[in-house]
C-alpha cells in the first residue's frame, strides 16, 4: 500500500513540475493559500478512491451547464462524485446540509444564483463567500484560438478580494432619504490578498503584478490596500510590480489589454474589471474562475456569477458550458488531478477552435448539449 | 453616501438632457442587488423621474454586466446615468471603447455654473515627454470648448468648429500620438483652424 502511495506521490509530483516549467497555457494552476508541499495523506490524494465534490446546480442556466459538466466527468472517467443539492437565489440562506457538505469536501462547483435586486433577501453568492472565507476571486480571461475578439494575446488574470471592501454590506439610512454605505478595507485582508496574487504569479511564471486602486481619491481606504501590496511585492523581487489608477485601468483595458498580466485588486472595482477584462476577451460565456479560502474552494463561471440569463435561453436550452468546463478543469487542478483537468482542457480548446458547435453568444446556434457532446468526443 | 436630493437631481438632469437632445433611452447603471440601500435608493429616485418623461426609454443595468456589455455591444447604450464612482469607471470605458481620452468630450455642469474640461481621466495630465514634445491631443478640449460655446447659447460657432474639428479627423493627415498619427499640437490646432 505504501508503495502504492509513493508511486502516485511521484508521478503527481513529476506532472505538477513539467506543468511549472511548461507553462504557457492560458488555465493553470491555482494555488492553495498556505500550501507549500505535496503532503502524503491529505483529504486530495485519495489514492484512486472517488473523490467527492458538492455541486450545486443553481438558478436558470446553472443546472443545463453543470449538468454538461456532470456528463463530461462521466465520460472521462474521472475520480469524482458529485453531491448535488439543491439551492435557489431566493432562499434566505444557503441551507445548513449543503453547508456541512461543503465543509466535508472542500471543494464546490456551482452554477449561478440569482441575487433579488433592491431591499429584502441578501445575495447567496456573497453568503457563501463570507460564511467559507473565500476571500480570493479569480477570473482567467484569455484569447481562444477560433474565437476572435478585437484585441489578441489576451491573458489576464483577476485576483480579486471577495470580502469587505464596498460589498461589506454595510449600509444604513442616517434619516430619510439619505443613505450610507460604508467600505472597509482592513490591512489583513490586503495583505493575504496580496501575497496570493504574488504567490500565484510566482507558481504561474507570470511576470508582472498590477494593482488597480482609486488612491488619488480614497487616500486612506486605497492608499492602505496599495501598502500592503508594496510591501508583499518586496519579497517576491523577480516580478515586476506596477500600480494603476482604476480609471486609466478600464481605459486601458479596452485599448490595449496585452499589457496586463495578473491584476490585484479591491473587491468592487475588482467586479467591473473582471467583468471587462472577460468581455473583452470573448464574453461570460468561456471565462473560468473560481472563489478560494484557505481551507475550502468554490468554483464557478469567471465573472457575472449573479447573471443566470434570459428564461428564453434556459427554454431553448442554449446556454453555453464552455465557463464552467474550463472553471471545472481548474477544479480538478485543484483536486490534484492535472491529467484529467489536461484532457479537458485540450478537448474544451479543440472544439472551440473547430468552430462547428458554438452556443449563440459566441455567434453560433448549438444547444448546450450539442457542446457538451463535442467536447465529450474531442476527449 | 447617497441622497434622495442629489440622485433626484442628476436623473432629473439626465431625462431633461435625453429630452432636449432626442435621445431615445436612458439607462441607470446601479449594483443594488449587493448594495441594497444605496443604490437602491438611486434607482428609486430614476424611477420616479422617469415616469414624468413617458416618451423617453428607461432601464436598468447592473454595472458588471454593463461593463460586459459596453466591451462587446456598446451600441445598445445611449443616454447613461450613474452614480460617483461607477460613472467614473463606465465613463473611462466608453471613452476608450470610441477612440480614447483624448478626443471624449465633456463637462461639469451645476446650477449655476459650468465647467468645461476633456470628458475623461481629468486627473491625468499627461507624461512630461508628451508636455515637451507639445504633442498633446487638443480635440477634446476643443470639442469641450464647442459644448462651451452651446451652453453660452452660441450655437453657430459651436457648429462651425465642431464640423472644422470633425473634418481635420477624418482627414486624418493631422494626428497626434494616441490617434496613431505624429503630429504636434500646433499642427492640429493649425490645421482645425485652416477648416473653419
Amino acid at each position: 500500500m505504501s508503495q502504492t502511495t509513493t508511486q502516485i506521490l511521484k508521478r503527481l509530483i513529476s506532472t505538477t513540475q513539467s506543468h511549472l516549467r511548461s507553462c504557457t497555457r492560458s488555465v493553470t494552476y491555482m494555488p492553495r493559500p498556505g500550501y507549500n508541499a505535496v503532503k502524503p495523506n491529505t483529504p486530495y490524494t485519495n489514492n484512486g478512491v472517488p473523490r467527492p465534490v458538492t455541486l450545486i446546480p443553481g438558478d436558470g442556466i446553472g443546472p443545463l451547464v453543470t449538468n454538461a459538466v456532470e456528463q463530461v466527468f462521466e465520460a472521462m472517467h474521472a475520480p469524482v462524485t458529485f453531491e448535488k443539492f439543491d439551492v435557489h437565489g431566493n432562499m434566505h440562506r444557503v441551507p445548513d446540509d449543503v453547508m456541512d457538505s461543503i465543509k466535508k469536501t472542500k471543494v464546490c462547483l456551482k452554477g449561478g444564483l440569482v441575487t433579488p435586486v433592491g431591499g429584502g433577501v441578501s445575495s447567496l453568492n456573497l453568503f457563501l463567500r463570507k460564511e467559507l472565507d473565500l476571500f480570493v476571486s479569480l477570473v482567467n480571461c484569455f484569447n481562444m484560438d477560433g474565437l476572435p475578439t478585437r484585441h489578441e494575446d489576451v491573458d489576464i488574470v483577476v485576483i480579486r478580494e471577495n470580502t469587505e471592501g464596498e460589498y461589506s454590506g454595510l449600509e444604513h439610512e442616517v434619516v430619510p432619504g439619505v443613505v450610507e454605505s460604508l467600505k472597509v478595507i482592513t490591512k489583513f485582508c490586503s495583505e493575504r490578498i496580496a501575497k496570493y496574487a504574488f504567490e500565484y504569479a510566482h507558481l504561474n511564471n507570470r511576470k508582472t503584478v498590477t494593482a488597480v486602486h482609486k488612491a488619488n481619491i480614497m487616500k486612506l481606504a486605497d492608499g492602505l490596500f496599495l501598502e500592503s501590496c508594496r510591501e508583499i511585492a518586496k519579497t517576491y523581487p523577480e516580478i515586476k510590480y506596477n500600480e494603476i489608477i482604476v480609471d486609466n485601468c478600464c481605459m486601458q483595458l479596452v485599448s490595449k489589454p496585452e499589457q496586463f498580466d495578473v491584476m490585484v485588486t479591491p473587491n468592487l472595482y475588482g467586479n467591473l474589471v473582471a467583468n471587462t477584462a472577460a468581455g473583452i476577451a470573448g464574453g461570460t460565456g468561456v471565462m473560468p474562475g473560481g472563489n478560494v479560502g484557505v481551507e475550502y474552494a468554490i468554483f464557478e463561471q469567471g465573472a457575472s456569477a449573479g447573471n443566470v440569463g434570459k428564461p428564453k435561453l434556459v427554454e431553448k436550452k442554449k446556454a453555453n458550458p464552455v465557463a464552467l468546463l474550463l472553471s471545472s478543469a481548474m477544479m480538478l487542478r485543484h483536486l490534484e488531478l492535472p491529467e484529467f483537468a489536461d484532457r479537458l482542457e485540450s478537448a474544451v480548446k479543440r472544439v472551440i477552435k473547430e468552430g462547428k458547435y458554438r452556443t449563440k453568444d459566441l455567434g453560433g446556434s448549438s444547444t448546450t448539449q450539442e457542446v457538451t457532446d463535442a467536447v465529450i468526443s474531442a476527449l | 453616501v447617497i441622497t434622495k436630493f442629489c440622485s433626484e437631481r442628476i436623473a432629473k438632469y439626465a431625462f431633461e438632457y435625453a429630452h432636449l437632445n432626442n435621445r431615445k433611452t436612458v439607462t441607470a447603471v446601479h449594483k443594488a442587488n449587493i448594495m441594497k440601500l444605496a443604490d437602491g435608493l438611486f434607482l428609486e429616485s430614476c424611477r420616479e423621474i422617469a415616469k414624468s418623461y413617458p416618451e423617453i426609454k428607461y432601464n436598468e443595468i447592473i454595472v458588471d454586466n454593463c461593463c460586459m456589455q459596453l466591451v462587446s455591444k456598446p451600441e445598445q447604450f445611449d443616454v447613461m446615468v450613474t452614480p460617483n464612482l461607477y460613472g467614473n469607471l463606465v465613463a473611462n470605458t466608453a471613452a476608450g471603447i470610441a477612440g480614447g481620452t483624448g478626443v471624449m468630450p465633456g463637462g461639469n455642469v451645476g446650477v449655476e455654473y459650468a465647467i468645461f474640461e476633456q470628458g475623461a481621466s481629468a486627473g491625468n495630465v499627461g507624461k512630461p515627454k508628451l508636455v515637451e514634445k507639445k504633442k498633446a491631443n487638443p480635440v477634446a478640449l476643443l470639442l469641450s470648448s464647442a459644448m462651451m460655446l452651446r451652453h453660452l447659447e452660441l450655437p453657430e460657432f459651436a457648429d462651425r468648429l465642431e464640423s472644422a474639428v470633425k473634418r481635420v479627423i477624418k482627414e486624418g493627415k493631422y494626428r497626434t500620438k494616441d490617434l496613431g498619427g505624429t503630429s504636434t499640437t500646433q499642427e492640429v490646432t493649425d490645421a482645425v483652424i485652416s477648416a473653419l
